[in-house]
């Protein structure tokens, strides 16, 4: 790399311990490749997680790192970053951690558009604790805790995060390194809470649950690959085009029944309204190709900034300096 | 400071009621002053009416006042300086300014503090309360014309008749404050207004509604301490007990050249101190309201992980949601202060009344061997001691400290003598230097234990940290089970290691008594005017006061077994006493305690002295 790192150096001297083909392995070794092109130094980066398997991973990065309590990483990056607006801070996490018990973490974090990077590893399952359901699991997944499927309704995290005014959403394919590393790098980029969803494989609890859009052969057909300012176009024959029709969108064939790329939505990350941003993460397979890459991407001021701001305003003004200034400041009186 | 510290257990107490003369100033004094001698005190009253008959309104000539003492004892006096003013316009505020108590409570009718009414007050701007400086004094802000008009809506009433019933909603909120209930007053409403039962039902209404206004937004109860007056010179200045916490904790920030972060959510009686550090951004405190008590403690971890004073301030419920972020700064070994203004309990019990239940908490209400160093504050300007000292304590150490206050500290008041920041200890925070070869963050300090602090950002020196168990020669995860029987019994070493920097215990009184006291936090001023007016009527009694709980001061043992009688005495069950039960099993501890939510009282602690000491 220009910049004289290479992602070994975000490697930590620990044993690696996640299941043989884990989809771990492959977001580890992209956060770190990402942040080798980034070039920032390791001392300047903070690692936080919550707990569950995806957690483990600040062990495995030569970086400032807390692993820390179930579902309360969103808070504890929070104050890192609004102590320490100098670092780049990255929080770790699953589904059950973000999304279960740490939910009203999750949204308060993203409400304050805290400047921090959030990796959700989407696995639909919750896999250190052996094999019970999350709150992303499918309507009727059977699992240890739900060997007759579930009766509850699943989140998205997308649609979370916007309803919590989220400014930055995408989403990856564990497998997808190329995928990963852009929108990685995006969200490194974005100043404001940047909330990525990771399509991860269990092997063990909930292997291919993610299968039906993710193998080689599907992918392209059942997949949108969304670049701002690009044409909503995919297929493998990039046949198949997202046009609005009234409220909705609708899937097309291209050339067939009139409609041609002139029809196609254009894809706006920036776009401040989020009404198209909500259709697009809530697009489901079969009906829907999954949305994946950035599909927001909009700056707003953030908490950190804000808090330094208003800091910096009343500096400018006060006369109280020190604790000995403050002290005197207001009622006194001596006695002598 | 502590020995010239005395409580007054509400023995007598001065309020006087203040606005325009159409406001019904006189009626509302009599109404309280009367009912009050219907409860047994003894009153002393002073009506102070314009001189003008048709004084214009909204003047200070036109303020009408009543000023009432009363007290459990003779009371001989009007008083002098009122501890409750209610100001029903800012002409009443202007008028009695140089009649309150420092640090007094003042309630204001908001709806009257209009541009015109601040005009003909004589104030220039819109904010009195800075104007004046009363920024020291326990202001109560209540819309009271506004939420009398709504309390009456249903009755078909004029506007006339209903706003002069405002009064009537000052004195439920006053009865409140004091623990009274509505009956006598009442009574005296109804007899009043006897041939007006359609008057009478609307006074009746809103002094109901203005009581539980009160409730509602948990209007706390004054306490009230007062100073000998031998005060040594220097300068002055009022302070309570959340204050005092919130400026020691900012004073050991810049002594040890950190950043002070609190991560907290509001809650009875805690939040003066979350509101307090809000407003010094002067002083670069940065503070960080969280959806929760788990995220608030969170954030502070999250900040002393990246090398800040990382703090948050609860109240007994709130410190139960902190139990696992707490474990974690054990394991982790970082500075961080908890503080617990304590509260009426279990649940949320009696949120703005007193008590100190929350001791077996603090010291165990976590899970696994968890040890974290547990003291308290024993007088409102002392809390701010013992936050530099928790402070101190958190970064030297690198370890959670819980500090305990209560509600009545918190809402206590007294001269404090303003300090250097010069004359207090340095606080020398265990920074990694030198050589990051071969360093892992769970190196420690020989004599200390404690860890040293790599702050995110300084290069070469990267690490992770975590709840998982560590490596006592590594610092990595460790699952090995004489590593982890190892790593227990140093993290609590650690802990007592903090004895060796901490003040011995002191003991007041003579040291041939046969009989010794034992009091721990807010208890102090009561216990020690007790013991104070005991031997100096001859009946020898020896105090001992804890502010330091874990560890316990180096020379409790000694002192516990001088005395051969050992009363603990404390405002729960039981819990001190258990704690130094399990200590020290042979010494033959008894007890007195009291969980009503009110602190003690003089008289009954000295009669229960008496009564071991004549046992």
């Amino acid at each position: 790399m220009a910049n004289g790192y290479n992602f070994k150096d975000f490697k930590s001297n620990q044993n690696v311990r996640w299941c043989p083909g884990c989809g771990d392995h492959a977001i580890l070794r992209m956060l770190q490749s990402t942040l080798a092109d980034i070039g920032r130094p390791q001392e300047e980066v903070v690692v936080v997680s919550g707990i569950g398997c995806s957690s483990r991973l600040p062990y495995y990065m030569n970086t400032y790192g807390f692993h820390t309590i179930h579902g309360r990483a969103p808070a504890i990056a929070s104050g890192v970053k609004t102590a320490r607006p100098d670092l780049m801070v990255w929080q770790i996490s699953g589904d059950g951690d973000a999304l279960a018990i740490g939910g009203n973490h999750f949204i308060h974090a993203i409400r304050r558009n805290i400047d921090i990077n959030i990796i959700l590893f989407n696995n639909q399952i919750y896999g250190l604790t052996k094999g019970q359901y999350s709150p992303t699991s499918r309507k009727g997944t059977v699992s240890k805790s739900s060997p007759f499927g579930t009766v509850e309704v699943p989140f998205r995290p997308g649609e979370l995060a916007l309803g919590a005014r989220g400014q930055f959403f995408a989403r990856t394919i564990d497998t997808d390194l190329e995928l990963s590393k852009e929108v990685f790098k995006a969200a490194a980029d974005h100043k404001g809470t940047s909330v990525i969803e990771v399509l991860q494989n269990c092997v063990i609890y909930n292997d291919k649950t993610h299968i039906a859009i993710t193998d080689k052969e599907h992918k392209e057909d059942r997949t949108l690959h969304l670049e701002h300012g690009k044409k909503m176009i995919f297929g493998k024959n990039r046949d198949k085009g997202l046009i609005r029709v009234g409220f909705d969108v609708k899937v097309v064939d291209l050339g067939k029944g009139g409609f041609t790329e002139r029809d196609v939505l254009v894809h706006n990350a920036h776009e401040k309204d989020t009404s198209l941003h909500i259709d697009l993460v809530n697009m489901e397979y079969p009906e829907f190709p999954v949305a994946m890459g950035v599909i927001r991407s909009v700056q707003e001021p953030t908490y950190d900034e804000n808090v330094q701001l208003q800091m910096d305003a009343v500096h400018q003004t006060t006369g109280i300096k020190s604790f000995d200034d403050l002290v005197h400041s207001g009622n006194t009186w001596a006695v002598d | 400071m502590e020995k010239s510290s005395r409580v007054i257990e509400l023995k007598e107490v001065v309020i006087r009621f203040s606005g325009d003369s159409g406001d019904g100033m006189q009626l509302t004094g009599t109404l309280f002053s009367d009912s009050s001698a219907l409860t047994g005190n003894d009153i002393s009253t002073f009506p102070d009416y314009p001189a003008e008959i048709r004084a214009p309104q909204g003047t200070i000539g036109g303020v009408s006042g009543f000023q009432v003492h009363l007290g459990n004892s003779e009371v001989y006096t009007p008083g002098d300086l009122a501890d409750v003013l209610v100001a029903m316009n800012p002409a009443a505020l202007k008028a009695n300014i140089n009649h309150i108590r420092p640090g007094a409570t003042i309630i204001m009718d908001v709806d009257a503090f209009d541009e015109k009414n601040l005009r003909k007050a004589g104030y220039v701007g819109d904010d009195p309360v800075t104007e004046d400086s009363l920024q020291d004094f326990n202001i109560l802000k209540a819309p009271i014309s506004t939420l009398t008009k709504a309390s009456l809506e249903d009755m078909g009433l004029d506007k006339k008749t209903v706003l002069r019933t405002k009064n009537m909603f000052a004195l439920g909120l006053v009865l409140w404050l004091f623990n009274r209930n509505l009956d006598n007053v009442n009574t005296l409403i109804e007899k009043k207004f006897g041939k007006k039962p359609e008057i009478a039902k609307a006074n009746k209404k809103v002094l109901r509604d203005g009581y539980n206004y009160g409730v509602t937004i948990q209007a706390l109860t004054p306490s009230y301490i007062i100073q000998s007056a031998d005060l040594e010179p220097g300068v002055y200045r009022n302070m309570n007990g959340n204050q005092a916490i919130a400026w020691g904790m900012i004073a050991a920030a810049e002594k040890a050249g950190l950043k002070l972060f609190l991560g907290t959510y509001p809650i009875t009686p805690a939040s003066e101190i979350l509101q307090e550090l809000s407003a010094r951004k002067d002083l670069g405190v940065k503070v960080f309201q969280a959806e929760d008590e788990i995220a608030g403690i969170c954030t502070a971890l999250g900040a002393s992980f990246s090398g800040s004073l990382g703090a948050t301030s609860t109240s007994g419920p709130g410190l139960a949601l902190m139990s696992e972020a707490i474990g974690l700064a054990v394991m982790g070994e970082l500075p961080l202060v908890i503080i617990n203004v304590q509260r009426g309990g279990p649940s949320t019990g009696l949120p703005t009344k007193t008590e100190q239940s929350d001791l077996m908490q603090a010291l165990y209400g976590r899970n696994g061997e968890s040890p974290a160093v547990v003291m308290a504050g024993s007088t409102p300007s002392n809390c701010f001691d013992y936050a530099y000292w928790a402070s101190k304590i958190a970064v030297e150490f690198m370890t959670p400290v819980v500090l305990l206050s209560d509600s009545f500290l918190a809402n206590g008041s007294q001269p404090w003598k303003v300090p250097k920041l010069a004359d207090w200890p340095a606080i020398e925070p265990p920074y990694a230097v030198g050589a990051a070869q071969d360093w892992h963050p769970y190196i420690r300090k020989d004599a200390t234990l404690t860890r040293y602090w790599a702050v995110p950002g300084t290069p070469e020196f990267m690490h992770r940290i975590g709840g998982l168990e560590k490596d006592y020669n590594t610092g990595d995860v460790s699952y090995d089970p004489k590593n982890h029987h190892r790593m227990v019994e140093l993290r609590e070493q650690k802990v007592q290691n903090v004895a060796e920097v901490i003040p011995e215990l002191h003991v007041y009184g003579p040291r041939n008594a046969e009989v010794l006291v034992i009091g721990w936090g807010g208890t102090f001023g009561h216990i020690y005017t007790a013991i104070d007016e005991m031997n100096l009527t001859g009946d020898s009694i020896a105090y001992a006061h804890f502010n330091f709980i874990k560890p316990l001061p180096k020379n409790t043992e000694k002192v516990l077994r001088r005395y051969k009688k050992v009363l603990v005495c404390e405002l729960n069950m039981g819990q001190f006493v258990s704690y130094l039960r399990m200590t020290y099993p042979d010494i033959p501890f008894q007890q007195f305690n009291k969980v009503q939510g009110l602190p003690f009282t003089t008289s009954e602690l000295k009669e229960r002295f008496l009564k071991l000491k004549n046992d």
